[in-house]
């Protein structure tokens, strides 16, 4: 159903429908949508309007310097990019592998920022729809509401995710962007102090994230036909995997499944990505199409993320994760789970198996070690993959024999969602989006959609659950039938004819 | 026993001996004056303008100046702290400085002094010249980016190195640092890592290549400190010179 909804025959004829703008990180996207006469949807897309050009201004810049460049890229995930750009680094200057305190303190420094990034998601920006429902009160379905009528979630939310940028903080220097990898290592690893710090506060924060997990799988499954249907579609997953098959967010291998579980590709060696991935583009969006190269463009793009890595993983390492674990793939039978919002149940998994990670972690005499660098022969390719909180995470750097980079080409989680947010939205516009009038709980529910992915889009800039949102709505003469329109405050304006 | 000449430093007594500098009174005397350009060990240059003061009502350069006997110099008031800002603004937007992605960040003159001065923002539109970075040298890399033409590196080459392998060509706004090689390229010239030249940058265009950001932050050399406590970078071992 979703693909016949990507192209009309006669689009010029239709109804369109433009949902713009919708916030991304530093730029902007937006929704639209074409109707027939009968307002039955004929096209859905989603735009990425923005363009940034990383891949560009750091061409003819010293390779040295990637980690901390490219991790500019965004404020909510910068570690993610700050560590995919070490990885990649750490190819170039020939450092097979990383002294075992160096890896122990980017794991730490990743699982913090997993942490934090998925609290945010999930307290800060999710949990208004999923506690109070899609067509609560606009004025009330924000962070504020879910403070004042569960103040307790909230807290927990705000701490959880000052853990993880507290973190982010010893490790690197700031909360954002600050300095931990560079190229062969890490600058500093952790002191007992800090460790001892770290350590006061782990056992509550481990506990919330079971509690975080308790209450969005009541949530899930008290209306469990109705979730699992919410813009769902049957896709492809691809995710880092452990080299035993445990959920993997920082090194291992990648690992391809189809809709019904079965294996598309498994354990590839991330430096040969391109052999299995390619990129197809279309004129309408910034944003490019990444698909699974044996299956072609049509059918070959797939999910990343918590929901891929959840379903793609035979075990997770860390057991109070793993039970829940479980207990999630127990809903999808013996396939795997395809429902968009089982996304933020499989996000709060991951959380607590980053909260388990950390603790573990404290406790690992390496963490405060001394060798923190290592360093081999020059070489021109680097090549960094990690599990970002958002999904799979590409970075590969080409460099001259002077050491500055030639050719960049990155991947980003978001992009590699952007054919299966796509397909939700389209799911999504054809179920509720009837008659002529647009209502805010339609806007809301493309929102909805859109934030299960955790995009950039929704993460960085949707202040407050508040996305600031157009729809107009023209019949075929494109004469104004209709316009909504939201204001970053919240506040819903309506113009019609 | 000849009178020890003073000169009034906003309000402290500094005592100065025949041929110092403004400059030279002052640091001796422990008295911060913001500077670029200079640096004790080299001829002055008074290229950069930063070390701005008013002495008896002029405005001069404090590291060319000659000190006189009972001269008042305003160093600090409002006055010239805002022109001091005017002219760093004025370097930020000339070159491409990018201080949340340079590695001599937290430990670069230019940044540091712009922090002493009050500077919050780049105020003029930034030329955004481009510029670009010659890593040609097996060890060294400039990049031109960042660049402030203040010729110390020329000076450590031809005064001390004895190399003259820097120079400024061109002139006002087309002034730029060119290298004494057959292709104009670093990695043709003699420069050596051990060079004068290489280590007296205030900012981050000549930088050791394949390292950078080895320090932690809140370790580095102007993060616990300001410049008018912790003083030049070149003076400090090149362990601290790296952010």
């Amino acid at each position: 159903m979703s693909n016949s909804l990507e192209t009309a025959n006669q689009p010029e004829k239709l109804k369109r429908t433009v949902i713009e703008p919708l916030t991304r990180v530093e730029g902007h996207g937006k929704v639209t949508l074409l109707q027939d006469e009968d307002n039955n949807i004929r096209q859905a897309r989603l735009h990425i309007v923005e363009f940034r050009g990383f891949e560009k201004f750091i061409q003819g810049r010293p390779y040295w310097e990637l980690p901390v460049l490219v991790q500019r890229l965004c404020g909510i995930c910068p570690v993610s990019h700050h560590l995919a750009a070490a990885k990649a680094t750490d190819m170039l200057v020939g450092a097979a592998q990383l002294t075992p305190t160096a890896e122990k303190v980017r794991r730490l420094l990743h699982y913090g920022q997993v942490l934090q990034s998925h609290a945010l998601h999930f307290f800060h920006l999710c949990s208004p729809d999923l506690l109070f429902g899609f067509d609560d009160e606009v004025r009330h379905r924000n962070i504020v509401g879910v403070m004042e009528d569960y103040p307790e979630i909230a807290k927990q939310g705000v701490l959880l995710r000052k853990y993880g940028q507290e973190i982010i903080e010893i490790i690197s220097g700031k909360r954002i962007h600050g300095v931990s990898a560079v190229p062969g290592g890490v600058v500093k690893s952790l002191n007992n102090e800090e460790i001892q710090y770290l350590l006061g506060d782990i056992d509550q924060i481990t506990e919330w994230a079971v509690g975080a997990v308790t209450i969005m799988k009541r949530i899930f499954m008290e209306q469990l036909d109705y979730h699992q249907e919410f813009a769902h579609i049957d896709s492809n997953m691809l995710s880092m995997i452990g080299n035993d098959g445990s959920l993997e967010l920082y090194h291992g291998n990648l690992r391809a499944n189809d809709m019904n579980g079965k294996s598309i590709f498994d354990r590839v060696d991330y430096t040969d990505y391109q052999d299995y991935i390619r990129e197809g583009v279309k004129n309408w969006s910034y944003m490019k199409f990444p698909f699974i190269d044996s299956i072609g463009a049509e059918h070959g793009w797939y999910r990343v993320g918590p929901l891929a890595r959840m379903n793609n993983c035979d075990f997770i390492s860390t057991p109070l994760a793993e039970k829940e674990r479980q207990e999630f793939r127990n809903i999808g039978g013996n396939k795997p789970v395809q429902s968009a919002l089982a996304y933020h149940w499989a996000r709060l998994i991951e959380l607590l198996h980053c909260a388990e990670a950390i603790n573990g972690l404290l406790h690992d005499p390496d963490i405060s070690g001394d060798d923190l660098m290592n360093k081999g022969e020059l070489q021109r390719v680097g090549i960094g993959v990690l599990e970002a909180p958002r999904g799979t995470l590409f970075h590969h750097y080409e460099i001259d024999d002077d050491g500055l980079v030639e050719r960049a080409n990155l991947i980003v989680s978001t992009t590699n969602n952007n054919q299966a947010m796509n397909e939700s939205i389209r799911q999504v516009a054809s179920k509720y989006l009837s008659g002529n009038e647009l209502t805010e709980p339609l806007l809301n529910q493309i929102e909805v959609a859109i934030r299960a992915y955790d995009p950039c889009l929704s993460c960085a800039t949707h202040a407050m659950g508040k996305m600031p949102l157009e729809i107009s709505l023209v019949d075929s003469n494109n004469a104004l039938i209709d316009r909504i329109e939201k204001g970053s405050t919240g506040q819903i304006k309506r113009s019609n004819n | 026993m000849p009178e020890q000449q003073t000169f009034k430093l906003d309000s402290k007594t500094i005592p100065f001996r025949d041929g110092d500098t403004i400059m030279d009174a002052a640091l001796r005397a422990g008295e911060y004056i913001p500077h670029l350009c200079h640096n004790p060990e080299f001829t002055p240059h008074g290229s950069c303008r930063v070390c701005v003061v008013s002495a008896n009502g002029r405005h001069v350069s404090a590291c060319t100046q000659q000190a006189m006997n009972d001269m008042e110099v305003d160093n600090r008031s409002d006055a010239i702290m805002d022109k001091r800002r005017n002219l760093l603004q004025m370097l930020f937007v000339e070159g491409n400085h990018v201080c949340p992605g340079c590695e001599k960040s937290g430990a670069c003159q230019l940044q540091a002094v712009a922090y002493y001065t009050n500077m919050l923002s780049p105020h003029y539109t930034h030329f955004f010249p481009k510029r670009s970075v010659d890593a040609s040298h097996a060890d060294i890399a400039i990049d031109f980016n960042r660049c402030i033409l203040c010729e110390l590196c020329v000076r450590a080459s031809r005064d001390v190195d004895r190399k003259n392998i820097f120079s400024i060509s061109g002139r006002g706004i087309k002034a730029r640092l060119v290298i004494n090689s057959d292709t104009g390229k670093l990695g043709d010239s003699d420069l050596t890592a051990t060079d004068k030249a290489v280590h007296v940058c205030p900012v981050g265009a000549i930088l050791p290549k394949h390292r950078g950001y080895d320090k932690p932050i809140g370790e580095r050399l102007y993060d616990r400190q300001p410049v008018s406590q912790v003083g030049d970078v070149a003076a400090h071992d090149e362990d601290d010179n790296h952010g």
